[in-house]
């Protein structure tokens, strides 16, 4: 059998691509995730997200993972207009608590006109409103020894619940805001109604959507697989996702 | 003529590429195919691109191109998450890299010595000629012959200064957290959708390098090019093959 170099050349290079395939999950790749998270922090650890003026905002928002978390108990909440929905807030904090809606709305405001940026790559810039989420931890009494917020949302993911988590550095962040209205009307359910998290400074899926409950915790390892979220447990996303 | 013969039976050999530029070099190699696959497939999650600060489904892009298929992607199969650990990993491999590579070339004087274009080398006499040499694929100054001609040093320093850079600090500023720690890099291109257009054009760029860099090698030579860059030995060719 005759192989000519290109032949070689080109079978060379297609297999050192696919046999990149087994690195994948390999955790030295993974570590990257802390070195930029390190070098984002070393440089604007407290730093603001751009924010937009109204007429910079994206003309249509789309909507992006569940469009519409579809459960019994959910379509309940969503058909009375949310009058029964509660946001718990527990766990390492010295006053539980179950908010309405109009108490969440009640609260000392934030609105901010900023970009969403997707992990896939495209953008939308919105208009966000609600109180800070460092507001309602400081009601609930916040431990100072909690390290990670979990956020538990109403759709489902395969068997369990949506559910993300962040640090106390970006939960406590000014701009990190329970929003309740996108571009001054309530969130539609594709947009995450009642509630949904903005964390401005990390991609999207971050930014869960149909929040039922808060948790500050002082460890991940025992909420889901371990990796703090749900696309971070099924998929292999980067728990830091600043970048 | 006796000269011709002794240069035919002794070629010189001159040191031509420092450790640290081979080493760079083929560094680079690696990085940016891993980066080209890797950066192909997150491409493939939305392959639209836009101008400005916002751009998603509804709005108007300027290129949308089918998925890049398996084989050219870092995996093969589709995974954005599998693509960005590569993606990102590497990526602090090529500006770190750089970063190290332009500061110790610029202490150790290759970068002046080597690179810097004289203005005389830019009048059009001289591009001509240079031209006229290119096309005759006599690629080196026989009175000169390990100094770099004027589109070489053209190609180099764009890479080096522009096109590296410009593919580095595009990405970047597609990070929200780099967006909120300097929203000037976002700003200077203009929003987040056209830094991802120039990140994408400037990989573009990097690739018709590549494509004109191994071309002239095979021309000028592949066996000499390639031990040079391996050993940093370079063989002067011979006035009739020069």
């Amino acid at each position: 059998m005759i192989v000519t170099r290109r032949a070689l050349l080109v079978a060379g290079s297609a297999g050192l691509l696919t046999g990149c395939d087994r690195f994948t999950d390999s955790p030295v790749l993974a570590s990257a995730e802390e070195a930029h998270r390190f070098l984002q922090r070393s440089i604007g650890r407290g730093a603001l997200a751009t924010e937009f003026r109204p007429e910079q905002r994206s003309p249509r928002f789309r909507v992006n993972g569940t469009h519409h978390p579809n459960t019994p108990e959910y379509n309940i909440w969503a058909g009375t207009r949310f009058v029964d929905w509660r946001l718990a807030v527990d766990g390492m904090v010295a006053r539980p608590l179950r908010l309405s809606l109009g108490q969440l709305q009640a609260m000392p405001q934030r609105a901010q006109i900023t970009r969403h940026d997707c992990v896939e790559g495209w953008s939308a810039i919105g208009k966000w409103q609600g109180p800070q989420l460092a507001t309602v931890l400081q009601a609930a009494g916040i431990s100072p020894l909690a390290r990670y917020i979990v956020f538990h949302c109403a759709d489902r993911y395969g068997n369990s619940n949506y559910y993300e988590s962040i640090d106390m550095i970006d939960a406590l962040h000014p701009q990190t805001i329970l929003a309740w209205a996108l571009n001054d009307r309530l969130l539609d359910i594709g947009h995450g109604a009642p509630l949904r998290l903005r964390v401005e400074r990390q991609l999207g899926y971050k930014h869960a959507k149909y929040l039922t409950r808060i948790e500050a915790v002082a460890s991940l390892a025992r909420i889901g697989a371990g990796k703090g979220g749900t696309w971070e447990d099924s998929n292999g996303y980067q728990w830091y996702a600043g970048i | 003529m006796a000269r011709d013969m002794q240069m035919a039976d002794h070629p010189r050999l001159i040191y031509r590429h420092r450790l640290v530029t081979r080493l760079w070099h083929w560094i680079n190699a690696i990085v940016l195919m891993i980066l080209v696959g890797s950066g192909l497939m997150i491409f493939n999650a939305h392959p639209r691109l836009y101008w400005g600060q916002y751009g998603a489904n509804f709005d108007a892009a300027w290129l949308t191109l089918p998925r890049f298929p398996g084989w050219m992607t870092i995996p093969s199969y589709y995974s954005l998450a599998g693509a960005r650990h590569w993606h990102l990993f590497f990526a602090l491999v090529l500006a770190f890299g750089l970063l190290l590579y332009v500061l110790w070339s610029l202490a150790n004087g290759h970068i002046a010595r080597d690179l810097r274009i004289r203005a005389r080398e830019l009048g059009p006499q001289h591009l001509w000629a240079d031209l006229k040499a290119h096309l005759a694929l006599r690629f080196h100054d026989p009175d000169a012959p390990a100094a770099y001609n004027i589109f070489q040093k053209i190609a180099y320093v764009g890479t080096l200064f522009v096109l590296l850079p410009t593919v580095i600090f595009s990405g970047l500023a597609l990070s929200p957290g780099m967006d909120a720690a300097w929203p000037w890099l976002t700003a200077v291109f203009g929003g987040r959708q056209s830094a991802r257009s120039v990140h994408f054009l400037a990989m573009a760029a990097i690739l018709a390098f590549l494509l004109v860099h191994l071309t002239l090698v095979l021309l000028a030579g592949p066996f000499n090019e390639m031990r040079s860059m391996i050993t940093g030995w370079w063989r002067v060719p011979t006035e009739d093959e020069a």
